[in-house]
């Protein structure tokens, strides 16, 4: 990732939008500095609440971890411990950050749990009892758990089928509402933004190249690497359509091309675009550009 | 879903042909490949004494019913008889060594199991630095040290140069606790004999150790490479991103993860401590089955050694058996 | 041939792949080496770098180390030093003639058990595995009582206990390939499925191959000298590491630590060295096995 800059509102979802390997996902954890290694943090700051989190020790961390800044994980099979029951996750978080009983904690997990539209009952059940779609319910039950300033979705859906996807979609939308959730919802699939986003950041080869409130990034898109995401999106209202997909492949982040990174794949490319590279720079009321082409 | 009860019964079950194998394998050896005549006489001796040995082992006889008589008599508990002395059954002579083996096992294991996992958890923690490495060829070490020679080494610095532990055997004479499980320490304890506890855990100290650090090498290795693949999982970092202690992801999560292929592995490490226990015993003249083997061997008391043989076989397939059970205890993904 | 030059040609790409980074392996795969280079030059020079004749008395009993006898004389005034020289031979002649036969005859009848399949597979998978099973020691000290005591029995008793190693891991090989190629065996000529089975699992199988028997010598050795320490195998005057350790451990309650300590160093010192060397090439090898062919 190269010099990502972006900032939230409270109650406000953002959304995270790229190919594979463009670096959102690294976004999202590199704000909990949960970036394995050998990956680090090299330089910038990241202010959460007036407070800079990269100065932060590892302990502080810890405490707003789960607490106030909250990760959801793409894949609910692997994320779960497969040998602890559903309700000892919830517990486990719960009694680390506040200080309650374990029977509390239980009680609460079991409001969670039906919150969430799980039966209370299956508080003792295995991972690997529940269907895909509940255990990602559950994912969501862990990062709400107590109440966080900010979730962090990981790709949410991105392993469940459409129909289930759906409906943690709506799952979502609901929390979003009951909780008042800022929310940062990282995906590759720019329909899903649509729905839920107030916001949506483009990223292309970790970098962000366009920043804009939804329905303007979507009525008028000005960078052409999201122009061609709009394009490549099935209409199911044109009765034949070609389908357009960008030619060619994501740079290697090792060595990226000269100038602008979009520059092999851009059809607007002129000269400038391979000589230097674009800053993201604002072009309007909440709208910012990284490309030649406007600034 | 196959139900709990089914799929012990099912593994019991199997276990039947195991033994059946083992016990075919064993008398492969002892009755086809050498000639236990020789074995018990060794070469040269008179006609008359060869046809009488036949006779009374039953060794006269096609090796089909020989094969029958050995599996009939193992039936019925009798491992034979020992061909020396008095000639007392086989089974009541081993197991009145069993509990002296026991007792070592029990604790070189808890010796091998603390060290190893120890050691084992804190190279993966980190992995591929000189603390990984060291503790690598810890590993590599451990295993070519020759048990005699280190149980050696042991008995030369603490017991002889430094006097302060005995060099052999597993009590001061006349010293033996009541018996009540055959474990000198444990009866100790429950008989309330103090002395007896002090002098039985002094002579159990260099044993025990000797074998653990034996042992201990592979559990580090295991523990090592288990931890590393399960510390790549997505619930390690789930755990770290709601913010839990790290010794809590490591132990609670992590290692309880990594146990499970351990236990696997546990079957092996069996194999092992008996072997490691033979060695160990005969060096301490710790007297458990191993030295009783030892002896015996030295003797050419055949239907001993066979005998102690076919029982180790036992043991093999009881204990697999019972780690495969104690597996489908702990792992929920099988229970429900 | 050109099966022959493609087995070649892996090799070096293999070895060319070889990454600097890995130090340490480098580290334990060279000392290993040179133990091993270094206990088979004793073994070869024996006769002429030993002192004096292993097996005679020439000296006081039990004589501390000195100028003399550099590790001093056993219980019958035998020059230790001249016995370890001598004891080298004995170790390298049984491991290397056990490993040798246990590798032909496990490779083969792996193979052979692999590519037959049905009924003949079952029945020798099913011994080899309950082989397997049993504690290697064990079933040494099971043979080597049935067999009596010599060179050539002790040899046999560590034959057997290593076959199925090297059964199983053939056999597994061979029905990997068979799987994967049954389909283009069956397309093309019969005669040719065979000359593929063949070509295809030794580049497979050779990579493994000597940290494999490396690391079965390295058993070997304890083995042998367990047995030997439990007075069988190696009958009395021969010099042989693990009998003299037996032999020297009476007199260790009398501070007399020379006739056991260095007999049990040098079988230490040899298993380390396999030890080293098969762990070593396994670590830089290691993720080129993985990944395949």
């Amino acid at each position: 990732m190269d010099k990502v800059s972006f900032r939230m509102g409270r109650g406000e979802t953002l959304g995270l939008v790229g190919e594979s390997g463009c670096g959102k996902s690294t976004l999202g954890f590199s704000i909990l500095r949960l970036i394995p290694p050998p990956g680090r943090i090299v330089g910038g700051k990241i202010i959460f609440e007036s407070s800079d989190l990269t100065a932060k020790s590892e302990s502080e961390m810890r405490e707003i971890r789960g607490k106030r800044i909250s990760l959801i994980f793409q894949d609910p099979m692997t994320s779960l411990n497969p040998l602890m029951k559903i309700g000892d996750h919830l517990t486990e978080t719960i009694t680390t950050h506040i200080n309650i009983t374990k029977e509390e904690a239980v009680e609460k997990a079991k409001v969670l749990l039906s919150n969430l539209g799980i039966l209370p009952e299956r508080i003792a059940d295995y991972p690997h009892q529940f269907s895909g779609g509940m255990r990602q319910r559950v994912g969501i039950g862990l990062a709400l758990a107590l109440d966080p300033d900010l979730v962090i979705a990981d790709e949410p859906t991105t392993s469940l089928d459409v129909i289930v996807e759906a409906q943690i979609l709506e799952l979502l939308k609901e929390m979003k509402k009951a909780y008042n959730l800022t929310l940062i919802l990282i995906t590759h699939n720019i329909g899903i933004v649509a729905e839920m986003a107030d916001r949506i950041a483009v990223m292309y080869a970790g970098k962000i190249v366009e920043l804009s409130d939804a329905l303007s990034l979507f009525d008028k898109p000005l960078h052409p690497y999201t122009k061609a995401l709009l394009k490549s999106i099935p209409n199911i209202k044109l009765s034949e359509q070609t389908l357009e997909s960008i030619p060619g492949m994501p740079p290697d982040l090792l060595s990226p091309p000269k100038g602008c990174r979009f520059n092999p794949r851009c059809p607007y490319a002129f000269k400038e675009c391979f000589e230097r590279e674009p800053e993201l720079t604002q072009v309007g009321k909440d709208r910012f550009v990284a490309c030649h082409l406007q600034g | 879903m196959v139900s709990l009860r089914v799929y012990i019964a099912r593994r019991i079950l199997l276990s039947i042909p195991m033994i059946f194998i083992l016990l075919g394998v064993v008398f492969l050896v002892m009755r086809v490949a050498g000639d236990p005549v020789s074995a018990i006489l060794g070469g040269h001796a008179p006609r008359e004494q060869i046809e009488r040995i036949k006779e009374q082992l039953g060794l006269n006889k096609p090796l089909i019913f020989q094969f029958f008589d050995y599996l009939w008599q193992l039936l019925h508990g009798d491992l034979g008889r020992s061909l020396i002395w008095g000639q007392r059954p086989v089974l009541d002579e081993i197991l009145e060594h069993f509990p002296a083996t026991l007792e070592l096992s029990i604790c070189s294991f808890i010796i091998s199991i603390f060290i190893g996992i120890f050691t084992g958890v804190y190279s993966a923690r980190r992995y591929n630095k000189p603390v990984d490495h060291s503790i690598g060829l810890y590993g590599i070490v451990t295993y070519a040290l020759f048990i005699p020679w280190i149980g050696l080494i042991l008995q030369l610095i603490f017991a002889v140069y430094l006097g302060w532990l005995p060099t052999s055997l597993r009590i001061d004479t006349l010293m033996e606790p009541q018996t009540i499980t055959g474990l000198y320490v444990l009866d100790s304890i429950l008989t309330l004999n103090t002395p007896s506890l002090v002098s039985s855990v002094r002579h159990l100290i260099l044993p025990s150790i000797t074998l653990g650090i034996y042992l201990s090498g592979i559990f580090t290795r295991l523990t090592r490479t288990h931890m590393l693949e399960v510390l790549e999982g997505d619930f390690i970092r789930a755990a770290r991103a709601r913010g839990l202690p790290e010794r809590t992801v490591i132990y609670k999560h992590a290692l309880k993860n990594a146990f499970i292929p351990i236990l696997t592995m546990m079957g092996l490490q069996f194999a092992m401590l008996l072997a490691g226990a033979i060695l160990t015993e005969t060096t301490f003249s710790w007297p458990g089955m191993g030295t009783f083997l030892a002896e015996r061997i030295l003797y050419r008391d055949f239907t001993t050694v066979q005998g102690t043989i076919v029982f180790f076989a036992f043991l093999i397939v009881i204990v697999s058996l019972v780690i495969d059970i104690i597996y489908v205890y702990i792992d929920p993904r099988i229970r429900y | 041939m050109a099966s022959r030059l493609s087995i070649s040609r892996l090799i070096v790409s293999r070895l060319r792949k070889l990454s600097p980074r890995r130090g340490i392996e480098y580290c334990f795969t060279l000392i290993g080496f040179m133990i091993i280079a270094l206990i088979v030059s004793m073994a070869l020079l024996a006769p002429f770098i030993a002192p004096y004749d292993p097996i005679k008395k020439v000296g006081e009993l039990l004589e501390s180390p000195n100028t003399r006898f550099i590790m001093g004389t056993d219980g019958i005034g035998r020059d230790i030093f001249s016995r370890i020289i001598y004891g080298s031979r004995i170790v390298m002649c049984v491991t290397l003639l056990s490993m040798t036969l246990s590798f032909l005859i496990g490779v083969s009848f792996g193979l052979l058990s692999g590519y037959v399949g049905g009924k003949l597979d079952s029945i020798f998978s099913l011994l080899m595995d309950s082989m397997y099973a049993f504690p290697g020691l064990i079933l040494a000290i099971a043979i080597a009582f049935m067999l009596g005591p010599g060179i050539l029995t002790t040899s046999i008793s560590l034959t057997v206990v290593y076959i199925p190693t090297y059964f199983r891991m053939v056999r597994g090989h061979v029905l990997s390939v068979k799987e994967s190629l049954f389909i283009e065996a069956a397309r093309a000529v019969g005669a040719k499925g065979k000359t593929i089975v063949f070509k295809y699992i030794f580049p497979n199988v050779i990579p493994s191959l000597p940290i494999v028997l490396s690391l079965n010598a390295a058993d070997a050795v304890l083995t042998l000298a367990a047995l030997t320490f439990l007075g069988l195998g190696i009958p009395a005057p021969t010099p042989e590491w693990g009998a003299d350790l037996r032999t020297g451990h009476f007199y260790l309650a009398s501070k007399i630590w020379w006739p056991s300590t260095f007999p049990g160093l040098m079988i230490v010192l040899l298993t380390l060295g396999f030890s080293l060397f098969g762990e070593g090439l396994n670590e830089i090898l290691s993720p080129r096995l993985r990944e395949g062919v």
